[in-house]
């Protein structure tokens, strides 16, 4: 794996990650440094494994082998000689709340204000006072365009509303990594740009990403890194530039050809 | 205006036949500002209904007129015994029973479900295994099993098992342990109704287990719940009249009693009835209260 310039402590370090999920393996061996500040887009077709490898990272998904590092400590496990044992739940939501996760369904409570969505986990996790919460929250949606839909039910928002919100919702941690798993593809294609346009706002801002997308125009403006994946493999990456306009490996140069 | 057949709406008028013989509306009488040319719409006649309306109206007539004038219902026995202190004791009785047996039904049943939807296959055939067996057999025959465990087990913690469970007692726990099964599948029916991308959001935020099904499952899972647990409440509320077989003075049995000693049966059944019927009456109107608030965030509510 040739790495680009990276920092002394990766932000995000996968070794040698296995999954499978009964006899089909869905990760055969990934090894992904992501730098602090860097954007990495995931590109690749469906059941390459790319959202599997980005649940692994918050350990929504458990491994079959190998490790998962944010800030240099493992995720989901202890190690203790040569063994990995898995931590309990408790140390697992903790490390969590490190990690911000934007869904493909935006999955936002549907019984909670638009506001409620977003204080629930600050107060409730890491015992923020309410109004303190509430204030953040405010702010959180000013940032998303959404200042006066506080106290709307997701029911009553556009997708693209309810994706921003969902983002608003992961920011609320104040999270050091954020995780995006196919953000705007369960959304009308008018909605997208709004998304997107948010998406990019964090990233100008420094902010750690790694986002599984199809979108290659998004990619090729926004990342830093991309990483193209095929049947559980991380096929290559590189720059945009060298990923998306020079793909060295035919298997890259296929798929582009069929999304661009 | 004409009430020719409906056709395109762009027909030309001249196409249009003149005045249809049928039609009810006089020129000028139809609806205003509609295009110039455009034909109006007529529903069809429906006589079939008035007549059906009619007709059921009448028998209800009927039927009532003689409901009233047949001396045998006792009317003014009725009216006697309706609040007399014997039947209000038994409608107490019938109450605490029935609200008794549903909140500690509902526990117990949350608690099988919980254990029914747990990783440990031990506590999930333990969970069915109770369902299996306490849906498997009537209540009626459970409660007179509860009723004589004194001779399985004549005593209990060094206490004679019939004095430590009289037939209130017997009545409230053979009740709860019966509805419990009923209530577990309710409980675990709403439970899985809950999409499982809420629960992984929750773990995604760090929302810890207790928190995640307080905050965010339960209150998604009571929309489920609360029409068959409704359906349990005033299920239960006449079931509980199961309890006069073990002599329990439930509302059914204080007017048992009394026409035991008058031979009122009729009027005093029908005491019995308009109490049910008031009481069901009542927890209906609760029931949908109840439906509205947990319909929050959900498409046309608010």
């Amino acid at each position: 794996m040739s790495t680009v310039t990276a920092p002394p402590t990766p932000k995000v370090e996968l070794r040698a990650v296995r999954k499978n999920f009964g006899t089909t393996e869905v990760l055969r061996g990934i090894d992904l440094d992501v730098a602090a500040g860097e954007v990495a887009v995931v590109l690749g077709p469906s059941g390459s494994g790319k959202s599997t490898l980005l649940r692994t990272i918050n350990h929504l998904e458990k491994v079959d082998g190998g490790s998962v590092r944010v800030d240099g400590s493992l995720v989901g496990y202890r190690r203790s000689g040569d063994k990995l044992h898995e931590l309990r739940e408790r140390e697992i939501l903790r490390q969590r709340t490190r990690i911000g996760f934007v869904f493909q369904n935006f999955h936002l409570f549907p019984h909670l204000t638009v506001l409620e969505n977003i204080t629930e986990a600050p107060v409730s996790a890491l015992r923020r006072p309410r109004r303190a919460a509430e204030e953040t929250a405010r702010a959180l949606l000013a940032r998303v365009g959404l200042a006066d839909r506080a106290e709307a039910y997701p029911k009553q928002l556009s997708g693209g509303q309810q994706q921003r919100v969902a983002i608003a919702r992961a920011l609320a941690l104040e999270p050091g990594l954020l995780l995006f798993d196919e953000p705007t593809s369960a959304l009308d294609p008018e909605l997208v740009g709004e998304v997107l346009d948010v998406i990019r706002d964090l990233a100008a801002g420094g902010t750690t990403m790694i986002v599984v997308t199809h979108e290659i125009g998004f990619a090729r403006e926004v990342a830093d890194t991309v990483v193209f994946m095929d049947e559980g493999r991380i096929v290559e990456r590189g720059t945009p530039a060298e990923v998306l306009d020079a793909p060295r490996h035919e298997r890259t140069r296929a798929f582009l050809s069929k999304v661009l | 205006m004409s009430s020719a057949p409906l056709r395109f709406l762009d027909a030309a008028p001249h196409l249009r036949p003149p005045t249809a013989p049928t039609g009810p509306a006089p020129a000028g009488a139809g609806p205003a500002k509609t295009a110039p040319d455009a034909p109006v719409v007529v529903p069809a006649r429906r006589t079939g209904q008035w007549a059906a309306a009619v007709a059921v109206l009448v028998l209800l007539g009927l039927g009532l007129t003689s409901v009233a004038r047949n001396e045998a219902f006792q009317w003014d026995v009725v009216a006697h015994y309706f609040t007399s202190a014997a039947v209000l004791r038994g409608l107490g009785l019938t109450l605490w029973l029935t609200a008794a047996v549903m909140v500690l039904g509902f526990a117990l049943g949350t608690l099988l479900a919980a254990l029914r939807l747990s990783a440990n296959p031990v506590l999930r055939a333990v969970s069915w295994g109770y369902v299996w067996f306490f849906r498997s057999t009537p209540i009626l025959v459970q409660l007179l099993f509860w009723f004589n465990i004194g001779v399985l087990y004549p005593r209990v913690l060094g206490v004679s098992t019939v004095d430590l469970l009289g037939p209130v007692a017997v009545a409230v726990l053979g009740l709860t342990l019966h509805e419990a099964a009923y209530a577990a599948e309710v409980v675990r029916g709403g439970i899985l109704s809950v999409d499982r991308g809420q629960i992984e959001a929750a773990q995604a935020l760090g929302l810890g287990r207790t928190r995640r099904f307080t905050r965010i499952v339960l209150p998604q899972a009571m929309r489920a719940i609360v029409p068959p647990a409704g359906n349990m409440l005033i299920g239960t509320l006449k079931g509980t009249s199961i309890v006069s077989v073990i002599a329990v003075q439930d509302l059914l049995y204080s007017t048992q009693l009394v026409y035991h000693r008058t031979y009122e049966v009729i009027p005093l059944l029908l005491v019995a009835t308009l109490w049910y019927v008031a009481v069901t009456s009542v927890l209906s109107v609760g029931q949908h209260h109840l439906e509205k608030r947990y319909a929050r965030g959900t498409g046309t509510a608010r």
